[in-house]
């Protein structure tokens, strides 16, 4: 079962929740941090030795010699990473480039090759020697979010969990959509607040556009009767958990501890939540 | 020598577009003759991203020397340097006075990108 733990926008508390539910559920889960742009799950989860693999992409690089300026490969392209110039030539735009090969193909003078760019890391760690946290690092400036998202998540799994927690990237653009969209089922964390309320409705708005189940916690929740609470009941949203507010929590994370140190309880309670999905999602307990 | 403007209509005396890449059109204007030919940029429009790259391809195609535009983006402007196209900036008015403007000489050249690109 992989599970997405997404948020319409940064801040809620998304990545605390996700370390949380994959520190509580170690034995059965391992965690992979797909927010790519700014990973931070690993600010939490110290330790373990790390490997990391490169994620390497192909552009076209253009021999200005055999090009005559047809046309074909610009007109091919369809992210418009490739210009004619005038008197210059062809211009690439390896930050526009999806990689498609498309371009290297047409060419009727085979003025076109592909060159490697790197366009992120993936990072792998087993902490403690039972929680395994998967990072997805994307080079500054690169537009492949998305692909870098793909490789953290099919990168092979160093030990055997059933169930696969990803961090999704915050907001609805087009990389919170790609993981999402690998997940069977999405929890959306949200702070009871009317921003935090228009952010969520953003977010379910994009989930349901790709029909995917979802279900929502409430962090910095001030009880079943705050304005989130009372939104999703409205709606028929079903909230798996209320995270309360309370100052001992929000010390521990300052102190760099997770969900589980500041209220033992939670563990039982992060335990129960991942069987509640796993029947939910599977109709039957996680073996 | 032809000038291109990214246009709200189809002749002279519409106003410059405030946009560029996603400018419904472009006038690109004889300075000497005062022709004019209508390049649509209709496909560009909502192009999620590189609309400023097609849109400057198409400008340098239809044999412009020069650009008059309120902004240019960054890969827009990347390509104009390249292609030695002149880029000059100008604010919203009617074609017409600003080829005047043009003829005399008085608009600024663009020294860089004045737009972010759009990412996502
Ligand atoms: S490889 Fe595909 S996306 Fe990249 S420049 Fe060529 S046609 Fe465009
Ligand atoms: S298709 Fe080949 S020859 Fe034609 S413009 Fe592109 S690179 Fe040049």
């Amino acid at each position: 079962m992989k599970i997405a733990v997404a948020s319409g926008k940064g801040g809620t508390g998304k990545s605390t929740f996700s370390v949380a539910l994959a520190l509580a559920n170690r034995d059965r889960a391992r965690l992979v941090d797909c927010d790519v742009e700014e990973p931070n799950a690993h600010l939490f989860l110290r330790g373990g030795e790390s490997t990391s693999t490169p994620v390497w992409a192909s552009v076209p690089e253009v021999d200005a010699s055999l090009c005559d300026a047809c046309g074909k490969c610009t007109s091919f392209c369809q992210y418009n990473a490739l210009a004619l110039a005038g008197s210059a030539g062809l211009m690439v735009f390896p930050e526009l480039c999806h990689d498609c090969g498309g371009c290297i193909l047409v060419c009727p003078n085979k003025a076109l090759s592909e060159r490697k760019v790197l366009r992120g890391t993936i990072e792998s760690r087993v902490i403690d020697g039972t929680l395994e946290l998967v990072t997805g690092r994307l080079e500054v400036g690169s537009p492949s979010a998305p692909t870098v998202i793909r490789a953290a998540i099919e990168n092979p799994p160093a030990l055997r969990r059933r169930v696969t927690i990803f961090d999704a990237p915050p907001g609805t653009a087009c990389s919170f959509a790609s993981c999402v969209h690998q997940a069977d089922h999405c929890v959306l964390v949200t702070d009871p607040t009317p921003f935090g309320l228009h952010d969520l409705d953003l977010a379910i708005e994009a989930i349901q556009g790709m029909s995917k189940p979802f279900s929502v916690v409430i962090n910095r929740s001030n009880g079943d009767d705050d304005l989130a609470s009372r939104h999703c009941r409205r709606r028929g949203i079903p909230v798996l958990m209320r995270i309360p507010e309370r100052r001992e929590i929000a010390e521990c994370y300052s102190n760099g501890g997770s969900l589980l140190d500041a209220d033992p309880s939670m563990g039982e309670r992060l335990r129960a939540l991942l069987d509640d999905l796993h029947f939910h999602v599977s109709g039957g307990p996680i073996l | 020598m032809k000038i291109a403007f990214p246009a709200t209509g189809t002749d002279l005396s519409c106003l410059l577009d405030g946009r560029f890449g996603r400018a419904p059109r472009f006038l690109v204007v004889d300075s000497e003759t005062n022709s004019y030919q209508t390049i649509e940029n209709d496909g560009n429009a909502d192009a999620s991203q590189g609309a400023g790259i097609q849109s400057a391809q198409a400008v340098i195609a239809a044999g412009a020397t020069a650009v008059v535009s309120v902004h240019f983006g960054p890969k827009a402007f990347q390509v104009f340097e390249k292609a030695g196209i002149k880029t000059l900036q100008a604010d919203i008015a009617p074609i017409s006075d600003l080829m005047d403007k043009f003829r005399q000489g008085v608009l600024p050249r663009m020294q860089g990108p004045d737009k972010a690109g759009h990412a996502g």
